[in-house]
């Protein structure tokens, strides 16, 4: 699961090889840096601790700043561990990863929290049909319908699904290829569309891993 | 320039060819058929010019066999090899879909001098 943390800048269209338009999200994707190493005999995993944009040493508290003096980097703003196991040179505190980890074609996962959508009735959260618009339907047009049943037994089951909160959560969106990696700018473009908001932090991870 | 804008200046021509509606264009388009890849030419009248950066595009119209075409060119599309401009036409607006309801000597544009 080796990846980097990045922030969603925008969608654009791009001319693919053949000079059709492909539809991009822009990702602004490291550099990140190693603010941690965790190890199986001392932590119990293996895992490494990426940060990613810097931020004012005014707005760190005391014992992050410790916890980036130690990896002799700047404050960073996100952290998160990532599983870097499988790569080939180990890493270190302090290291700095790239966009150019990424190959153009290669294929990613991309986690990110949803825009948030506010209390969602159950057609725009579940995809429940609209009900009938006239033959002297009055209040049923976005009705849920039955929740159950009647006398037994009485109340209505667990899990039903039903209006509520929706969106603001982790989703992960699986298979989104690289289009371009940009390492000047240190931008990411991959196929379609990612969950979030612009300026969104998002996580990038090899697909195939 | 914003971020999005920057992302793709790469992929944005560096010299386009100078028209605007109103002119008599002749355009280049790359065919691929097969393996193999041909020039076919479009040339007709520029009747709008749209949208800005990458998202830029033309249309231009001809009269064929009697039929009107219309056919839209990504402006910055890797796929048109060249934009050249055969007569430069006085209009005085910028989409000219009045085009559209007019044939034969109606549809004359007066040229640019």
């Amino acid at each position: 699961m080796s990846g980097l943390i990045g922030k969603k800048i925008g969608m654009t269209r791009l001319f693919d090889e053949t000079g059709q338009k492909a539809v991009v999200t822009i990702i602004e994707a490291g550099p990140c840096f190693v603010t941690d190493v965790k190890t199986k005999d001392k932590n119990g995993y293996d895992a490494v601790q990426l940060g990613f944009e810097n931020k004012r040493e005014k707005v760190t508290t005391s014992p992050l700043k410790g916890h980036f003096k130690r990896a002799k980097v700047e404050p960073l703003r996100v952290l998160k561990e990532f599983d870097f196991s499988n790569s080939e040179n180990p890493l270190k505190l302090g290291d700095k990863l790239t966009v150019d980890m990424f190959t153009e074609g290669e294929i990613v996962d991309i986690s990110g929290t949803t825009k948030g959508k506010g209390f969602a009735g159950t057609i725009k959260r579940h995809g429940f049909s609209l009900g009938p618009k006239s033959h002297g339907q009055s209040d049923r047009h976005r009705a849920p319908g039955s929740i159950g049943q009647s006398s037994y037994p009485s109340r209505v089951i667990k899990g039903i699904k039903m209006s509520g909160r929706m969106g603001g959560k982790k989703m992960t969106v699986k298979n989104l290829k690289v289009i371009k990696v940009d390492t000047e700018n240190n931008y990411l473009m991959v196929k379609g569309a990612i969950p979030g908001h612009l300026k969104n932090y998002v996580i990038i991870t090899r697909h195939n891993f | 320039m914003n971020k999005v804008d920057l992302a793709v200046s790469s992929q944005l021509k560096s010299e386009l060819p100078d028209f605007g509606p109103g002119d008599t264009v002749q355009v280049h388009a790359k065919v691929v058929e097969g393996d193999k890849e041909r020039i076919q030419v479009f040339e007709g009248v520029v009747i709008k010019r749209k949208g800005k950066g990458i998202d830029a595009t033309f249309t231009v119209r001809k009269i064929s066999e009697g039929v009107g075409v219309e056919r839209i060119f990504p402006l910055h599309s890797p796929r048109i090899a060249e934009v050249k401009r055969l007569r430069a036409g006085k209009v005085r607006r910028a989409k000219l879909y009045y085009l559209r309801g007019l044939r034969g000597k109606a549809s004359r544009i007066e040229e640019k001098r």
